[in-house]
Parts: C-alpha cells; structure tokens; sequence
C-alpha cells in the first residue's frame, strides 16, 4: 500500500477473516532434538538415541510432539508481532516427526488461515503442521489479540 | 493394570514454586530456534509492554517438567509410558509468562475415558503466582494404547 510504513506489526483492524498464513518451514536436525531435550528436560531416549527409537518399533529417531508445537507457537508469534498476545494455543498430535541423522535432518511446514475475526480485538487462527508430506498436528488453533 | 478411575477428578497438591529465568526463556528459544528479540532482549520486550523478556507459547512444559509431573507419575494411576503417546496439548493464557515470575503448578486429573482399544486420560494444570494470580491453564491429553 502506498504511503504505508510497516512497522512487522500486524494491528486487528489490518486483519481479513479468511486470509492465508503464507507457509514456513522450519528446520529439526538431531542437533535441534538435543537442545530441545536440556531446554525442556525431556529426555526421552526417542528423541535422540537411533539404537532405542528402533527397538520400540520407530523407524528412526523422532522430534518431540511438543518440539512440533513449540514451532506452530513460533509461526504465531510471528505473525502476531511483538505486540500481539497469544490467549490460546492448542494442537491434536498426529504423524511423527521422523529426523534422520544425516546433513539435512527434517523439517516442519506450518500454514495458518484466519478463521474469525473475535471480539476484544482477538482473532482465531486454524493451523496446520506437516512433516514430509504427512500431517503432524491436525485439529490445532490459536487465539491472539492484536494491537 | 489399566489406568485406575479413581484418579478422576482427583486435583495433586501444588507444586514448589518455580522462578522463571531469563536464561531458561533464553535457551529454550534457542532450543526453538526463535530469533524472536521479546524472548532475549529485555529493552525489546518493555518497548513491546512487558516488564521483562516473555516466554513462548509452550514454555509451560519447561515448568511441568521441572515440577516433576507429579501426577503423571503416581505409580497408582497405573499408566504404562512404554504405551503411551501425546495426544493433545493446549495452553490459556490471562497474560504471558515473563522472566521474574514465580509460579506455581497444581494438576486435576480431568478425563480418564475409553476410546476403542485405547485410553485417554486428560489432566488440566494450573500456572498460578505466589499472589495466587492464574496466569496459564494447560489441557494435556495422553493416549495409552491398548494391548491387542
């Protein structure tokens, strides 16, 4: 828009019901995993030792369900900018975040639409994560108050 | 042993008080890979309206964690971890999370119900100041699959 300055703060009034979250995708190597273990203190053995993850049946180490939320939480408050609030924040686990340990490990795409526009300058948002082509997170919201 | 009913409905006693670091906000952004300066640089978050630098989102597991999960843990609730998975997760907030607050947790087994083979047990925790002060609920749904 001409004349307009963008401050990488989205304002409730800016906000269309429908609109698209563009997607992004984040990266997870078992770099990403080990971190995620002593910043959390999971330590479940699946999320870091290949030896353990397959012989209870996983095909290969796997990301923690909450690291897949963390990143949903992540493309949220980005777009909802340093003033924006996250009220709500929910998500249905479904497939696996399979991370080989090899040069490029896995990555998580994340895709948001508006679905509704709330009273108190709040809006819903409707998120999707997915993980080489599977979904991960299904059924998953947020509610965010914007300036 | 299956899980055991009786647990529902049944609230744990409250956790041990828990201070929120900016260290801690610190590394499990950099855990996240959040660049995100209100989680990092305290000038940003005051210029953003916050005391102090924010936690993210899920930063609430950090503080169950630490809490020692006490409710998922009794042995008597008869829950077999080798056969559980995460199911749900969600997390309420009146306001963010900030560095300098001191929390404590208090968990209430909510749900413990059949669904075909599997059980699902939900528990609701509390994220409360020392002044008494509800800051974050968080729903958390575990799935123990059944034997076949």
């Amino acid at each position: 828009m001409p004349g307009r300055v963008s401050t990488g703060q989205i304002r409730f009034a800016d906000v269309e019901a429908g609109a698209e979250l563009a997607e992004v995708s984040y990266p997870v190597t078992r770099l990403s995993l080990v971190k995620y273990c002593g910043a959390s203190g999971d330590f479940n053995p699946i999320h870091w030792n290949e030896r353990t993850a397959k012989a209870v049946g996983l095909p290969d180490v796997i990301a923690h369900g909450m690291f897949t939320m963390a990143e949903t939480g992540r493309f949220v408050t980005d777009w909802a900018g340093p003033q924006g609030v996250v009220l709500e924040l929910g998500v249905r686990f479904s497939s696996m975040v399979i991370v080989p340990d090899d040069a490029t490990g896995a990555s998580v795409e994340v895709t948001g639409v508006v679905e509704e526009k709330l009273d108190g300058n709040r809006v819903r948002l409707a998120l999707t994560a997915r993980s080489n082509g599977s979904k991960v997170l299904t059924r998953s919201r947020a509610v965010v108050r914007l300036p | 042993m299956p899980i055991n009913r009786d647990f529902l409905g049944r609230t744990f006693p409250a956790s041990d008080p828990y201070e929120i670091s900016r260290v801690k906000i610190r590394d499990f952004a950099d855990a996240i890979g959040d660049p995100s300066p209100v989680f990092r640089d305290v000038a940003a978050a005051q210029a953003a309206g916050y005391p102090d630098v924010i936690a993210p989102p899920t930063f609430p597991i950090v503080i169950t964690a630490a809490a020692g999960n006490r409710a998922a843990t009794d042995p008597e609730l008869g829950v077999n971890y080798a056969m559980v998975v995460h199911g749900e997760q969600s997390f309420s907030y009146v306001r963010p999370l900030v560095a300098g607050d001191v929390v404590t947790t208090q968990t209430t087994i909510t749900d413990i119900r059949d669904a075909g083979r599997n059980t699902l047990l939900t528990n609701t925790t509390e994220f409360r100041t020392l002044d008494g002060e509800l800051v974050c609920t968080a729903h958390s749904t575990l799935v123990e699959r059944g034997a076949i």
